[in-house]
């Protein structure tokens, strides 16, 4: 009897195994063919359709039913609200952190930490909408233009990854060992200097990470941008005119551009580049997280 | 699970596909432009509660995207609102007209406009509405993204050979379009009636003092128009056509979701 039932526990066990690795195997074997697809369809306009590297980065002329492939116009504009985001949204959401981590009565602290979570996950497009109807008009009426452009697009992509930027912080805070902090008050250090110059130093990489992953959601932000950047395909002589950015163009035009045309694959190449800068953010936080241990 | 347990559960599976397997002895879906989506879907609501026996599925994707789906044969009826080309394999029913009507932000202070100043305007080279008989304010231009059917109309029956400005806004869906018309002092765009007309806070303009209405498309004085058109890959079946035909002769469900019957029409296409 005990004989049959290890016997029967081993079959189990690797049953699971089976099962698992080839759930495993399943979801990997997708990512590579995604990122395979991305690579081929995306360098299929300079390779098919022989349109020149440079023209594609550095070019602004894009008409894509009549052949221009200039696609610097959208790389401006998503580099630029992506930068503005990170410039505004990062450091106020940092600051936020450390407020909430290091300063707020710990009451106040636990009961806001859900209410940011929260946040996070409210859709992109009630950003979008609030934006189209309440910020674009605001922006209009103190500068008497338009109102769309990268300065809306950036104040609601700033918005929008608060909440990340401030829940990672957080966190980042909590984990630094409880002998630091002590350490620097028995050295006689305020408060303030010990958040400064041992605090935020010492969790330095996770403070990385967290703006580096709000990055990540501002440059792949596609509804709410396309809402308040007006979408026009030129670069922008200021924060105030109307601009386009990578993410908002391909939703416009993916799904009528007609299937195996120049047009159709400049707009692959245009989400293998939005791929590619993914990619190279996930480096960076590799790197970060290297530098904690 | 135990093996009667898997027997059960493969049969309770079977038992509750086949009911609809036997009574769906005709199915056909349709796919394509979101324009004709809402008429497509009424229809087909009508038709499949007069034949039990039939099951048609309606969605949208943009008139590419149907036009791509019926000539690779994986819908029935790619709902259209360009006709297609090169594609001899498609046959192409006029199923019905569409009317589009420029709209106007009411700051901007005019009722009308001819053909002409609409090509200064959206080609860039009027930039003031007091220039085209309205009042003093900058006009700001909203055009549809490059690959829109809508734009595809817009350009053909009211651009000529003037080319649309680049530096323009540009919106997606007709509700954003219309939102942004109404909060923007001095806008102007483009859009089909079913999401112009009986809206507050726009102002659809008349073209060479002929107004946006349905009999002034159907006796030729209003040329902002189009046909709506489905494509079957070769001649449709039976069946299909029967879909096609009840589609076009409903006159109730035609006027119902704003659209113009084909037969009304006293010019065709080739007038304009």
């Amino acid at each position: 009897m005990v004989g049959a039932n290890v016997g029967k526990a081993h079959r189990d066990e690797r049953i699971a195994l089976v099962v698992l690795a080839t759930c495993s195997a399943i979801f990997v074997l997708a990512i590579a063919l995604i990122l395979i697809y991305l690579a081929w369809s995306g360098t299929k306009l300079f390779f098919a359709d022989h349109v020149s590297l440079f023209t594609f980065l550095f070019g602004s002329d894009w008409d894509g039913l009549a052949g221009k492939f200039g696609a610097a116009p959208f790389i401006v504009g998503s580099l630029v609200a992506t930068g503005f985001a990170i410039l505004v949204g990062g450091p106020l959401g940092v600051a936020i952190g450390v407020f909430f981590s290091e300063l707020a009565p710990p009451r106040v602290a636990a009961a806001f930490k859900p209410a940011i979570e929260v946040l996070v996950g409210i859709p992109s497009v009630v950003y979008g909408w609030l934006g189209l109807t309440l910020l674009v008009p605001l922006i209009g009426r103190i500068f008497h233009s338009g109102g769309d452009g990268l300065l809306a697009a950036g104040i609601v992509l700033s918005i929008m990854i608060l909440p990340t930027v401030i829940s990672l912080s957080e966190d980042a805070l909590k984990v630094v060992p409880t002998a630091l902090r002590e350490g620097s008050a028995a050295l006689g250090a305020t408060r303030w200097e010990t958040i400064s110059r041992v605090l935020i130093p010492s969790a330095s990489s996770g403070l990385a990470v967290a703006v580096i992953l709000g990055i990540a959601r501002a440059i792949g932000e596609t509804l709410a941008v396309q809402l308040v950047l007006g979408n026009a395909a030129v670069i922008p002589s200021s924060l105030l005119k109307p601009a386009a950015a990578l993410t908002s163009e391909i939703v416009m035009d993916m799904g009528d551009a007609p299937d195996g045309s120049p047009f159709q694959h400049a707009l692959f190449s245009m989400a293998f580049l939005l791929l590619l800068i993914a990619m190279a953010l996930i480096v960076l936080i590799r790197i970060a997280l290297r530098r904690r241990a | 699970m135990s093996r009667p347990v898997r027997l059960a559960a493969l049969l309770l599976g079977a038992a509750m596909a086949a009911p609809s397997l036997a009574l769906a002895d005709v199915q056909f879906s349709a796919a394509g432009s979101t324009a004709l989506q809402p008429l497509v879907q009424a229809a087909a609501e009508a038709y499949q509660a007069m034949h039990s026996d039939v099951k048609i599925s309606v969605t949208g994707g943009g008139s590419r995207t149907g036009l791509a789906l019926v000539a690779s044969k994986s819908v029935e009826l790619g709902d259209s609102d360009i006709v297609a080309v090169n594609q001899p394999d498609l046959v192409d029913h006029k199923v019905a007209v569409i009317g589009f009507a420029v709209v106007v932000n009411p700051s901007a202070g005019v009722t009308s406009l001819t053909k002409k100043q609409i090509q200064e305007i959206f080609s860039g080279k009027v930039s003031n509405w007091k220039d085209v008989g309205g009042k003093d304010g900058a006009i700001t231009v909203i055009n549809r993204p490059a690959s829109s059917g809508t734009r595809a109309v817009f350009i053909k029956t009211l651009m000529g050979s003037a080319e649309l400005s680049k530096d323009t806004l540009t919106e997606d869906a007709t509700g954003t379009v219309v939102q942004k018309i109404k909060q923007t002092p001095g806008a102007i765009s483009y859009a089909a009636f079913s999401g112009t007309h009986n809206q507050s806070g726009i102002n659809e303009l008349a073209i060479e003092g002929n107004a946006p209405t349905d009999e002034n498309i159907e006796s030729g004085k209003y040329p902002f128009w189009s046909y709506e058109h489905i494509y079957t890959n070769g001649p449709p079946s039976k069946e299909v056509s029967r879909f096609i035909a009840f589609l076009q002769s409903d006159s109730e469900l035609l006027h119902k979701t704003g659209y113009i019957l084909v037969r009304d029409m006293k010019v065709s296409e080739n007038d304009r």
